[in-house]
């Protein structure tokens, strides 16, 4: 799978893109979020507080409770500030 | 047409190439620049990240959108990324209709919905600081008033 970081997310984890393979247990955008704050202090500081983290997947906004495959593509962010 | 890019764009160039072939009466536009103050801040420097793809998924969900919903000619959403100082255009949109009333709100829904769906951030320089701008509630609200009304 390969996952995403933007904005301040991609500076508290160090990572701006990484292809990770999709534990068996984690079958949910929510269970990605707390695998992946096991895996260092910079993940678990930018996923502290999840009201100010969006996601996408597969380039569509997405809530906690969709599902995943390995196949999927992830994005991890805060809520956006363009125009 | 999208156009997600770091060069810069002429905004007269743009309109011209929306004004159609006597069928357009209307041409509405916005244009947005970088700030060089916020309240009592100085901020020196902009820089605009994305998620290229995403980007132009949302904004080309967006200008469906409008067309949809009003009868335009031709639209236009120009974008840019990259690092910007005060002045410098970071966003135009132009709508063109035969009427002003349609070009006019199609405009401002643009504007209003990109702000709140494109995936984009600003990152703000104000002396040796940098911060990321925090999404405003207003942001919300004002796309928000688009979900009901026409």
């Amino acid at each position: 799978m390969k996952l995403l970081y933007f904005a301040w997310l991609k500076q508290k984890t160090g990572i701006g893109e990484e292809d990770i393979t999709l534990p068996n247990d984690v079958t949910t955008l929510g269970a990605l979020v707390d695998w992946l704050k096991t895996r260092g202090p910079g993940y678990g500081e930018a996923l502290a507080d999840l009201s100010v983290v969006r996601f996408a997947v597969n380039q569509e906004f997405s809530q906690l409770d969709h599902p995943l495959t390995d196949a999927d593509e992830v994005a991890l962010f805060p809520p956006v500030t363009g125009g | 047409m999208i156009r997600v890019q770091n060069e810069d764009f002429d905004i007269g160039v743009e309109m011209t190439a929306l004004s159609g072939n006597g069928d357009v009466g209307a041409l509405a536009s916005f244009v947005g620049l970088v700030r060089g103050q916020e309240g009592d801040e100085s901020i020196s420097a902009m820089t605009l990240e994305h998620y290229p793809g995403m980007t132009e998924k949302k904004l080309a969900e967006i200008e469906a959108e409008a067309r949809n919903r009003w009868p335009l000619n031709d639209c236009l959403i120009i974008h840019r990324y990259g690092r910007f100082e005060p002045g410098e255009r970071i966003v135009m949109v132009v709508t063109a209709s035969s009427h002003r009333q349609a070009a006019l709100e199609a405009c401002a829904f643009l504007i209003d919905w990109l702000k709140t769906s494109a995936p984009f951030w600003k990152l703000e320089e104000r002396g040796d600081n940098k911060d990321w701008v925090e999404a405003r509630a207003a942001d919300d609200q004002a796309a928000e008033k688009w979900a009901t009304k026409k």
